[in-house]
């Protein structure tokens, strides 16, 4: 069993009369890149804010290195935060802005000058020490912040969505480089972000989080092949998710039809949803294929071609394929027994 | 839409604006004198006569001394404001400027019932047996009507240059590690200067340049500024003087004007000179 | 206890600020000339505010002024400040700084020069030089009311109606006019409670006969204290605050008809201002 650093254990916070988390459990292991990932108002936010020490839970512990730190105020925790927007002290200088936790903690000059010379290095802004931080370019902000938050040497740093502001061609340079730093530095991060791309391609685990609850922890590659629910398998990449009837174990009805699949343990006749990602449907002629449907439209994406298919009960099935099939074509749809997921319905509503 | 719409404006303007200040110019670099007008800083030497020279500081002094208290008063207030004290801000802060509304003499002459021999104050403090106070017509009711009419001015630009700073800002400092008082003093503190600069441009200007404040509560022994260029041009009737005088007056306006400009942010986009 | 402690102060404070005018409110109901006692409640100031020929006749100009000036500068303000809108470069410059210079100079300075230039033109001092200097000092606060409309409107909004059909003539009066009315509005309401206010300028620029509310209270306040000065006091404070409730509300419903977008202009009059130019600061910049 690796250490944990940071455990969460029944936090719980309620702001005013809504509930932002609901008895959260969630430890974090030393080393670790986790992602708290979910749509906005899924409770990742605040989540990250308990750890940071910003809000005291509601109920519930949280546990840092062994020690119940539910009530220490975030001064003096050893965890750093780079903040959305990154909140840079504007009266400052690059130079002053790093040396603000370090003059804090009354560090001799020598000392906070070599370590900010090195931290400018990791985060490649030598030279830039008496500029302006508002004179500098959104990419350049945001590394100040990583420089400000890491010189620290915190235990564990929380980011929380800090590259919702940068384009989509530098949100993947500091991607890659916010990943091969922590790896350089073997920190704890803990990343907030409701871009489940940016989640999967960052983390080793994945939170994935709605309304206040964990709905799934895993590997990114599970959180992707194995969904645990409906909501998380839309979450996590486009899926079709239609609703299905357990006839058997590993045998279930999708539109009148009955296919193998590979799940077990439910119910018979139970209903359930299916979850059928776009890219494992298999277009056939339509001939001797069981599930038929007539092409609606069809989308160039570059890689792939987008397609609607209205099946024979007006089911509407998105397909991704490299092949292009005229609108108005009946084909047939297939897909393997490991790629129908079978989901408990969410509260019968 | 192209038309220069501003024309009338801009003829009013320099008619009603330019030409008059132009002509507070003239009397104060000239000297009437049988010939007619002649150059001359005559109106300005007389200024350093001592007797002038007393109401120049002490009007410095006054407005100093009321910009100073307005600040140590006023910069509680703008904080608590600013922060979640109080749920309902925006009524608050209203409510805070309203009094700003009444006419600025009547809020001056209100005064005069608190602090005369038999008023309010005196009453209340014979209630409570202490002795009474006879501060009408000095320095101290002077300061006192100051900071009561323009202690507003103070506030306000503190206040919302607080509520602007990003609270981000303030979580990074706990973040890295300092306390509450820290944080006010290396960060608060630090980024409220613009509305601290302002705040007392917009105090000490008016406090400088006021005459009511000092007619009524002062009385007529203590003369400001303000009350020497009204005396000058409704009394005396001497317009050189009484044009100089204004023209140092704004000359130390447009000093503590450059003054502020240097601390505001340059990202502001406003012409001013 | 902290924050006990904090609403203690903000209180206190507002007690300074709100003492006073309370104490010259009861004092208006007071039946007895000396303020040590109480001798009951009284209308009787009130009475007597109303049968002071001085106060009435100066209540009449007062009002005069206000409605004629705030109309004038209304017109010429936001003419002005469509033109300021459409300039470019030097010219607007010049504009801008020249609307500045009366809200920047004290009252006292633009008092004299006015009064010095009407001498100097030989233009007898009353009615006629009061009204010109009320106009003088409210322009400027209506081009600042009306500008950050016109920065607000979609460029493309004249275009649009000249696209549709429009003449000039018609897309200015049935687009661009309408949409920036609330500025205008504002401006005029501006430059009216301004007016009603102004002592300083209109002490200096008033003459023969010819005075203002605020005029004819300096002169009884130099006189000492006249509980009929309370009366009025306490009339003119009602008459702010229900002018700037309905300031307040009619914005209020403004914000909530442009809450999509840009529209949602924040800026109250008598609410927090951060700027020191803008027009929302107090009357009394003495």
């Amino acid at each position: 069993m690796a250490e944990n650093l940071v455990q969460l254990q029944g936090v719980s916070k309620v702001f005013d009369d809504t509930v932002a988390l609901a008895e959260i459990d969630l430890y974090i292991r030393k080393n670790e890149f986790v992602t708290l990932l979910g749509p906005s108002g899924c409770g990742k936010t605040t989540t990250l804010r308990l750890i940071g020490g910003f809000e005291e839970p509601t109920s519930g512990t949280i546990w840092f290195n062994g020690e119940d730190i539910s009530n220490v105020p975030s001064y003096k925790r050893q965890v750093n935060t780079i903040f959305q927007r990154y909140a840079l002290f504007s009266h400052l200088n690059v130079y002053e802005n790093i040396a603000f936790g370090l003059r804090i903690k009354k560090m001799p000059e020598n000392v906070i000058k070599q370590k900010i010379t090195k931290m400018l290095q990791l985060v490649n802004l030598e030279g830039y020490e008496k500029r302006d931080v508002d004179s500098l370019s959104g990419g350049q902000q945001q590394r100040v912040a990583i420089a400000r938050a890491l010189v620290n040497e915190p235990d564990l740093l929380l980011l929380d969505e800090p590259l919702a502001a940068l384009d989509l061609k530098l949100r993947r340079e500091m991607q890659q480089e916010l990943k091969n730093m922590q790896k350089q530095l073997g920190i704890t991060f803990v990343f907030v972000t409701h871009d489940q791309e940016e989640a999967l391609s960052m983390s080793d685990t994945v939170v994935v989080m709605k309304d206040g609850k964990i709905q799934q922890i895993g590997t990114p590659e599970m959180i992707y092949n194995e969904p645990k629910n409906a909501f998380v398998a839309d979450f996590i990449g486009e899926s079709n998710i239609v609703d299905g009837i357990m006839r058997d174990d590993c045998l279930v009805e999708i539109s009148g039809r009955l296919f193998e699949c590979v799940d077990k343990g439910f119910g018979r006749d139970e209903n359930v949803d299916v979850v059928i990602r776009p890219e494992d449907i298999v277009l056939t002629p339509a001939d001797d294929a069981k599930l038929t449907g007539v092409v609606r439209s069809v989308t160039f994406l570059g890689v792939h071609y987008e397609m609607i298919i209205e099946g024979h009960d007006g089911i509407n099935w998105l397909v991704h394929s490299t092949l292009k099939e005229p609108v108005g074509t009946t084909v047939g749809l297939s897909f393997a027994p490991f790629d129908i997921h079978i989901m408990k319905k969410e509260n019968a509503s | 839409m192209k038309k220069a719409t501003f024309l009338p404006y801009l003829i009013w303007m320099i008619m009603f604006i330019v030409i008059p200040l132009i002509l507070v110019l003239f009397y104060a670099f000239t000297v009437s004198t049988p010939e007619g007008y002649k150059l001359s800083l005559d109106n300005f030497k007389r200024f350093f006569e001592p007797v002038y020279l007393k109401v120049i500081l002490r009007s410095l002094g006054l407005a100093l001394v009321s910009t100073l208290i307005c600040l140590v008063l006023g910069y509680p207030v703008a904080m608590i404001m600013a922060g979640n004290t109080f749920s309902r801000r925006d009524v608050l802060m209203l409510l805070f400027v309203v009094p700003m509304w009444m006419n600025f003499l009547l809020r001056t002459y209100a005064w005069l019932a608190i602090l005369e021999r038999n008023g309010i104050l005196n009453i209340a403090l014979s209630w409570l047996k202490l002795p009474s106070v006879n501060i009408l017509y000095t320095n101290a009711a002077v300061v006192l009507g100051m900071v009561y009419n323009f202690l507003p001015f103070m506030v306000l630009p503190i206040y919302s240059v607080l509520r602007k700073i990003d609270k981000g800002v303030i979580e990074a400092a706990h973040d890295l590690g300092a306390n509450p008082v820290g944080v006010f003093t290396k960060v608060i503190l630090p980024l409220s200067v613009p509305g601290i600069v302002s705040g007392v441009t917009m105090v000490f200007m008016p406090a400088l340049t006021t005459f009511i404040i000092s007619r009524l509560l002062g009385g007529g022994q203590f003369t400001l500024i303000g009350n020497l260029i009204e005396q000058q041009f409704l009394v005396v009737g001497d317009w050189g003087f009484g044009s100089a005088i204004s023209v140092i007056m704004i000359v130390f306006i447009l000093l503590s004007m450059g003054i502020m400009s240097f601390f505001e942010d340059a990202d502001k986009e406003k012409t001013l000179w | 206890m902290v924050k006990f402690l904090k609403k203690c102060y903000v209180y206190l404070i507002f007690a300074f600020l709100y003492v006073p005018i309370l104490v010259l409110m009861v004092y208006s109901f007071n039946d007895s000339r000396s303020r040590g006692t109480w001798g009951g409640f009284t209308l009787r100031w009130y009475v007597e505010l109303f049968q002071d020929r001085a106060i009435m006749s100066s209540l009449y100009y007062t009002i005069l002024i206000a409605v004629i000036a705030s109309f004038v500068a209304t017109v010429i303000g936001t003419l002005a400040a469509l033109g300021i809108y459409n300039a470019k470069g030097f010219k607007k410059k010049l504009t801008m700084n020249l609307t500045y210079i009366p809200v920047l100079n004290p009252d006292i300075v633009t008092g004299i020069s006015l009064m010095i230039l009407f001498v100097f033109a030989k233009i007898q001092l009353g009615f006629v030089t009061l009204l010109l200097a009320h106009i003088t000092f409210n322009i400027p606060y209506v081009v600042l009311s009306v500008l950050p409309k016109l920065r607000q409107l979609n460029k493309h909004l004249y275009e649009a109606a000249l696209d549709l059909g429009a003449t000039p003539n018609q897309a200015f009066w049935k687009v661009i006019i309408p949409e920036i009315m609330p500025g205008i509005i504002t401006g005029f309401l501006l430059a009216f409670t301004l007016s009603i206010d102004d002592f300083v300028i209109s002490f200096f620029t008033t003459g023969s006969g010819v005075s203002t509310l605020s005029i004819t209270a300096y002169s009884m306040a130099r006189r000492g204290i006249n509980p009929k000065i309370n009366a009025l006091s306490t009339l003119m404070f009602l008459l702010v605050l229900v002018l700037l409730v309905i300031v307040n509300v009619r914005q209020e419903r403004e914000e909530k008809k442009g809450k999509d977008g840009k529209n949602g202009s924040k800026a109250r009059i008598g609410s927090p201002s951060p700027d020191r130019n803008d027009p929302q600061f107090g009357p009394d910049w003495l």
